[in-house]
C-alpha cells in the first residue's frame, strides 16, 4: 500500500513536471516569436486570442491535424522512434533538477552523470533521423548534429567536472548548497571560464543559433527533420525547446546559485525578499538564459561547420582543463570565501 | 583479393531548384567529398520566360515593361539600359531634368538592390534580423517607386526621350486604421507632408545612420568575417577574363564603373567615388556594396538638390518618339496624328545595330538590339550581369564547403529572372 501511494505521488509529480514544462515550452515559442520580432522592428503574432496569445494552441491543433508523411525509402520504425528518443531524454533529464529546497523528483547522488548521459542520449534521436529518412540533407544534417554533440559534450564534461570539484558533489542539491552565501558565492564567479564554456556548450549542444548547423536553414534546409511533418516533427520542435529550457535550468542551478535568493547575505533586501519562494527566483535565472538564446539567435550570423569543431576543440577544451587545474588548487588550499 | 575494400564515393546531390538559399530557382548539382565542394554544376533556365523572343512581336514601347521583369530587385536600372539603346540607335537625347530624374531613380533602384542583396546573404549566413532591417528601408524607397510610377515593383517609367512623367508634388499618406490609430498616422505621415523630393531628402539624411547600424551588426562581428574573409577568392585578372562585372569585378581591386568610364545620362556632373576591394572575397565584395549604397545616397542628395531647382520638361519634345501632352492633343492636328500613330503602330527605328549598357547593381546590364527599320526589333539581346557570375560559380567555390557555397552564391548578387531571361 505505501509503495503504491509513493509510486502514484511520484507519478503525479511527473506529470506535473511534463505538463508545466510543454506548456512552457509552447509559450517560448510565442516569447521568441515575439521577442525576435520586436528586435526586429515588427510585432510578431498578434491576430490568434488577446496579443496572439492563442497562437502556441492554434499552432498545436494545426500540427495535430497535419498528415505525418513517411518517405517511401524511409525505415519506418527508426523513423517513428527518432522524435520519440530526443523528445524522450530531454524530458528525463528534468528529473534531477531541484526546483527548491525540497522540490526535485529524483535527488540521486548522480544526478551531474544522470544529464550527462541523458544529453549523450539525445544525439541518437537526431542520428536516427538522419539515418532512417534516407535523404542526404537529412544524413548531412544528423552527421554535423553527431559530431558537433560529441565534441561539445567533453567541453561541457570539463566544465561539469569543475562545479563537482567546487561542490565536492554529483548531487545538484548539494551543488545548490554549496553556493550559499550570496550572489559572490554562487560559481559564476570562481569558474567565471567554465561558466562561459557551458554557457556556449550549451547552446551548441541544443542546436541553437549560432551553432545550428545541424538544421541550418539556409543550407541544409531543415537538415535532420527535413522529412518530419506534423507531429513527428513537433515532437522535435518541442524537444528541442525542452533541452533549451533544462540547459538554461542547468546554468542556473550549476553556476548562478539554483533557487537560492540573489540577497542573500544583504542586510536589509534579504528579509524583504525572504517570502519570494526559491522556485520564482530559478524561474528568472533560468528566464534570463532563455532570452539570451532569442537574443544570440537574432544577432549572430551561423557558424561554419568546421569552425564550430575548431572552437570546441581548440578554445573551449583547453579554457576548461586549465581551469580545472586552477580550481584543483583552490579547493586544496581552500581559497576563501568559496572553498572554506 | 575481389571487393575487400568498399568503394568510397563522393556524395552527389540537388541543391535546389527548391533550396532556401538558391536564391529563386537554381539547380546546382553539388559533388562533395565529405564536406568540402569537388564541383558545382550550375543548371539554369527553370525561369526562361523568352524576354528576348516576346520583345521581336512587340511595338517597342511595350518591351519597357518586360525590362522591370528581368531582374526583379532593380527594375528601374533594366528599363534604362534598354531606352538608353533606343534613345541612342535614333539619336535623341532626354531633357536634362528627365537625366537627372533617371540618375536619380537608378541609385535608388541601387540601394534597393543591394539592401535586398544584404539582407538575403545575411539571412544565408544566418544573420536573420539583418533582412528585416534592410526591409524596412525598402518600404520607403518601393513607396518612391509606388509615387512616381504608381506601381511598387515593374514600374515603366523610363520612356525613350524622357521619363513619363515628373516627380508628384505630394506624397500619399497613411490613413487611419483598425490597426493604426490617429497619433501613430500622424508619425507615419511626418516625412509624407511635402513632395516626393522632401520625401527622398528625408530617407537620405537617415539612412547613413541605417547602413552605420546594419555594419554595427556585421563588418566586425567575428563570426560574419569568418564566413566571408577569405572565402571565394578571384583574382582581378581571373575576374575581367571571366566578364565579372560591378560588385563581383570591384570587389578584387579593379576600378571599374560604367558611370565614371563611359559615363550616360549626368554622371559626370556628379561627384562619387568608386569602392574597391583588396582581396577579392565575400567580404570585399561584402564592403563595397555597403559604400556603394553610401555613395548612391550622396548621389541621391546631389541630384535632389538639382531638381529641386530646376524645373522643366521630362519628356523630349520630338513627337516622333514620344506622344505629345494631351492637352495639345485636344486642339492641334499634327499632335493627335502623332498620338494615333505612336499608340497604334509605336515608332519605327532606323535601320542598324546599337549596344547600350549601364552600371547596373549587379555588374554592367546592356542591350544589343537590332533594327531592320520596323516598330519592332530584329533581334534584342540582353547581356545580364548576373550570367557570367554565375558561369564563375564553380571556380569561386571549388575546395570550400557547402556553408561556403552559400555565402558565395549569395554574394554574386544573383537574380534568376535576369539570368535566365
Amino acid at each position: 500500500m505505501e509503495g503504491l501511494l509513493l509510486i502514484g505521488g511520484i507519478i503525479v509529480k511527473i506529470i506535473v513536471i511534463i505538463l508545466v514544462l510543454l506548456l512552457s515550452v509552447a509559450y517560448i515559442t510565442f516569447i521568441e516569436r515575439k521577442v525576435i520580432g520586436y528586435m526586429q522592428s515588427r510585432i510578431g503574432p498578434n491576430r490568434i486570442g488577446l496579443f496572439g496569445l492563442l497562437q502556441p494552441i492554434a499552432d498545436v491543433i494545426k500540427l495535430l491535424n497535419k498528415e505525418i508523411i513517411f518517405p517511401q525509402a524511409s525505415n519506418r520504425y527508426l523513423f517513428v522512434i527518432a522524435p520519440i528518443i530526443s523528445l524522450g531524454t530531454s524530458l528525463a533529464a528534468w528529473a534531477v533538477i531541484p526546483f527548491d529546497k525540497t522540490a526535485v523528483l529524483a535527488n540521486i547522488n548522480a544526478g551531474v552523470l544522470f544529464i550527462l548521459a541523458l544529453s549523450s542520449l539525445g544525439v541518437y534521436g537526431i542520428l536516427i533521423a538522419g539515418w532512417a529518412s534516407n535523404s542526404k540533407y537529412a544524413m548531412f544534417g544528423a552527421l554535423r548534429a553527431a559530431a558537433q554533440s560529441i565534441s561539445y559534450e567533453i567541453a561541457m564534461g570539463f566544465a561539469l567536472i569543475g562545479v563537482m570539484m567546487a561542490a565536492g558533489s554529483l548531487n545538484f542539491q548539494t551543488i545548490v548548497k554549496a553556493q550559499a552565501g550570496g550572489v559572490w558565492h554562487w560559481y559564476w564567479l570562481p569558474l567565471l571560464p567554465l561558466f562561459i564554456v557551458y554557457w556556449i556548450a550549451g547552446i551548441a549542444e541544443t542546436n541553437r543559433a549560432p551553432f545550428d548547423v545541424a538544421e541550418g536553414e539556409s543550407e541544409l534546409v531543415a537538415g535532420f527533420h527535413v522529412e518530419y511533418s506534423g507531429m513527428t516533427f513537433a515532437l522535435f520542435f518541442l524537444a528541442e525547446y525542452a533541452n533549451m529550457v533544462l540547459i538554461s535550468a542547468l546554468l542556473a542551478v550549476m553556476f548562478l546559485g539554483g533557487w537560492l535568493s540573489p540577497f542573500q547575505g544583504i542586510p536589509y533586501l534579504e528579509s524583504v525578499f525572504a517570502f519570494v519562494p526559491g522556485f520564482v527566483w530559478l524561474l528568472v535565472k533560468l528566464s534570463f538564459f532563455l532570452f539570451c538564446y532569442l537574443w544570440f539567435r537574432a544577432t549572430f550570423p551561423r557558424y561554419r561547420y568546421d569552425q564550430i569543431m575548431r572552437l570546441g576543440w581548440k578554445v573551449l577544451l583547453p579554457v576548461t582543463i586549465v581551469w580545472i587545474g586552477v580550481i584543483a588548487l583552490a579547493v586544496q588550499y581552500h581559497l576563501a570565501p568559496w572553498f572554506t | 583479393m575481389k571487393g575487400t575494400l568498399p568503394e568510397i564515393r563522393n556524395y552527389t546531390f540537388n541543391f535546389g531548384p527548391q533550396h532556401p538559399a538558391a536564391h529563386g530557382v537554381l539547380r546546382l548539382i553539388l559533388e562533395v567529398d565529405g564536406e568540402t565542394v569537388v564541383s558545382a554544376d550550375p543548371h539554369i533556365g527553370l525561369l526562361h520566360r523568352a524576354t528576348e523572343k516576346l520583345a521581336e512581336s512587340k511595338p517597342y514601347n511595350h518591351t519597357i515593361g518586360y525590362m522591370d521583369r528581368l531582374d526583379y530587385v532593380s527594375m528601374m536600372c533594366n528599363e534604362h539600359a534598354y531606352v538608353l539603346a533606343i534613345e541612342k540607335i535614333v539619336g535623341i537625347e532626354p531633357p536634362i531634368r528627365a537625366q537627372y530624374i533617371r540618375v536619380m531613380f537608378d541609385e535608388i533602384t541601387r540601394i534597393l538592390n543591394h539592401l535586398l542583396w544584404l539582407g538575403a546573404h545575411g539571412l544565408d549566413i544566418g544573420a536573420m534580423t539583418l533582412f528585416l532591417y534592410a526591409f524596412r528601408e525598402r518600404e520607403d524607397l518601393l513607396d518612391c517607386y509606388e509615387a512616381v510610377s504608381g506601381t511598387r515593383m515593374h514600374a515603366t517609367y523610363y520612356r525613350p526621350g524622357g521619363v513619363y512623367r515628373d516627380l508628384p508634388e505630394h506624397m500619399p499618406k497613411y490613413k487611419v486604421s483598425k490597426w493604426h490609430d490617429a497619433k501613430q498616422v500622424a508619425e507615419m505621415n511626418d516625412n509624407r507632408e511635402g513632395s516626393l523630393l522632401d520625401f527622398i531628402w528625408s530617407f537620405t539624411e537617415r539612412f547613413p545612420q541605417r547602413v552605420d547600424e546594419y555594419e554595427a551588426l556585421l563588418t566586425d562581428n567575428r563570426i560574419w568575417k569568418q564566413r566571408t574573409v577569405g572565402i571565394g577568392i578571384i583574382e582581378p585578372d581571373q575576374a575581367i577574363a571571366m566578364g565579372f562585372t560591378g560588385p563581383m569585378l570591384r570587389g578584387s581591386g579593379v576600378e571599374w564603373d560604367l558611370r565614371k568610364k563611359q559615363p550616360y545620362e549626368v554622371y559626370d556632373r556628379l561627384d562619387f567615388s568608386i569602392p574597391v576591394g583588396v582581396t577579392g572575397d565575400c567580404y570585399d565584395r561584402y564592403l563595397v556594396r555597403v559604400e556603394e549604397m553610401r555613395q548612391s545616397n550622396h548621389i541621391i542628395r546631389q541630384c535632389v538638390t538639382w531638381l529641386r531647382q530646376n524645373p522643366g520638361p521630362v519628356m523630349t519634345d520630338n513627337h516622333k518618339i514620344a506622344p505629345p501632352s494631351r492637352v495639345t492633343m485636344k486642339e492641334d492636328m499634327e499632335a493627335l496624328i502623332h498620338h494615333f500613330k505612336l499608340m497604334t503602330e509605336g515608332y519605327c527605328l532606323p535601320e542598324g545595330e546599337v549596344y547600350a549598357a549601364i552600371e547596373h547593381p549587379k555588374g554592367e546590364f546592356g542591350v544589343y538590339l537590332i533594327s531592320d527599320g520596323a516598330n519592332k526589333p530584329y533581334r534584342l539581346k540582353i547581356r545580364a550581369a548576373g550570367f557570367p557570375h554565375l558561369a564563375g560559380l564553380e571556380t569561386l567555390i571549388k575546395g570550400h564547403m557547402i556553408s561556403d557555397v552559400v555565402a558565395v552564391l549569395s554574394s554574386l548578387d544573383i537574380v534568376f529572372g535576369e539570368v535566365d531571361r
